[in-house]
């Protein structure tokens, strides 16, 4: 028995393929979901992708957090469904208010693209299972507006919780506060970040690192597990 | 028509790279004595038929939920008198 994980591609995906591939390659099936589309094809799992949904016109995310699959996806994210948004994904998922903060344009004012060390903070999580707690991975980093924000109120309740679930380590490419590359909901199955763990799957391509390949087997064990 | 005006800022709080660049070009161009920039966003909404309360109160609702993001921006809304004025004088 393996899982269903589907992959919503808006207008202006970019890596929903590459999602696809590297559920493949951690032993589930990848499931192709629409935008326009309520129905999530009863997947056990979703990934909102990276890309520049509706051109990011407003600010990024803002739109497709309104698109019809959305409301399924929040209204299944709120009873317990696991859901993960990488880079855009995860700027959707704060539009939505799944999760808490905001994402800004970067500090510097620039595309930032390049293999970033990063620490694991929460190995709990629906997405992190196969990671060590502490554990240092390196993924590939790449986005315009990956400046996360909270007020200070949030921020302590987020470090308090737990609920950083990646830090930007050595440097801080775009001046997120608290280092914070990543977040998690309250009951940890949605969880959101800026690095890219699906381009970094095969020792073929990229760094040579299979570092974000654990986020899609955490997700098949807690699945097939469960 | 009328046309009703949303203002969007950034919270004082949170930083705005894009207003220090602009501020920090000032004195390139000669402009002596502004201290800082913050940049923001405008939407101009034509409405359709009378704006009152009730069309305001949507408005409101419309920026709070989609034009702004109120994690990190706040907002004005407001009816812009004499738009038709403005419209006919160009």
């Amino acid at each position: 028995m393996t899982a269903r994980i589907g992959v919503v591609t808006f207008p202006g995906s970019l890596d929903d393929r590459d999602t696809q591939r590297a559920i493949r390659l951690a032993g589930a099936d990848p499931v192709a979901l629409w935008h326009k589309d309520k129905d999530l094809k009863q997947v056990d799992a979703v990934v909102l992708p990276g890309g520049f949904s509706y051109g990011d016109y407003l600010r990024a995310g803002a739109i497709s957090r309104f698109s019809p699959v959305m409301d399924t996806v929040i209204e299944q994210a709120k009873a317990g469904l696991p859901v993960l948004g990488i880079c855009n994904g995860f700027q959707v998922l704060t539009e939505a208010h799944l999760l808490p903060g905001a994402m800004l344009g970067n500090d510097h004012l620039h595309f930032i693209c390049r293999d970033q060390k990063l620490r694991v903070e929460n190995a709990e999580t629906a997405w992190t299972g196969d990671y060590r707690q502490g554990q240092e991975i390196h993924i590939p980093l790449k986005n315009m507006d990956g400046r996360y924000v909270a007020d200070p109120y949030t921020l302590d309740k987020l470090e308090a919780e737990g609920r950083v679930v990646f830090r930007y380590l050595d440097m801080n490419p775009n001046g997120s506060l608290n280092d914070i590359a990543g977040v998690t909901n309250e009951a940890g199955n949605v969880v959101g970040l800026m690095p890219h763990p699906e381009h970094a799957v095969e020792p073929l391509i990229g760094s040579g690192r299979t570092d974000g390949l654990p986020f899609f087997t955490s997700i098949l064990k807690k699945l097939v597990n469960a | 028509m009328a046309r009703v005006v949303v203002d969007v800022m950034l919270k004082p709080e949170i930083l705005d790279p894009q207003g220090q660049a602009v501020q920090r070009a000032l004195p390139r161009l000669g402009f002596e004595g502004i201290s800082d920039v913050r940049q923001g966003k405008r939407f101009e909404l034509e409405v359709d038929g009378p704006v009152d309360e009730a069309a305001l109160a949507r408005i409101r609702d419309l920026a709070e939920s989609f034009l702004a993001n109120t994690v990190i921006e706040d907002f004005t809304v407001k009816v812009e008198e004499g738009a038709e004025v403005a419209e006919a004088a160009k």
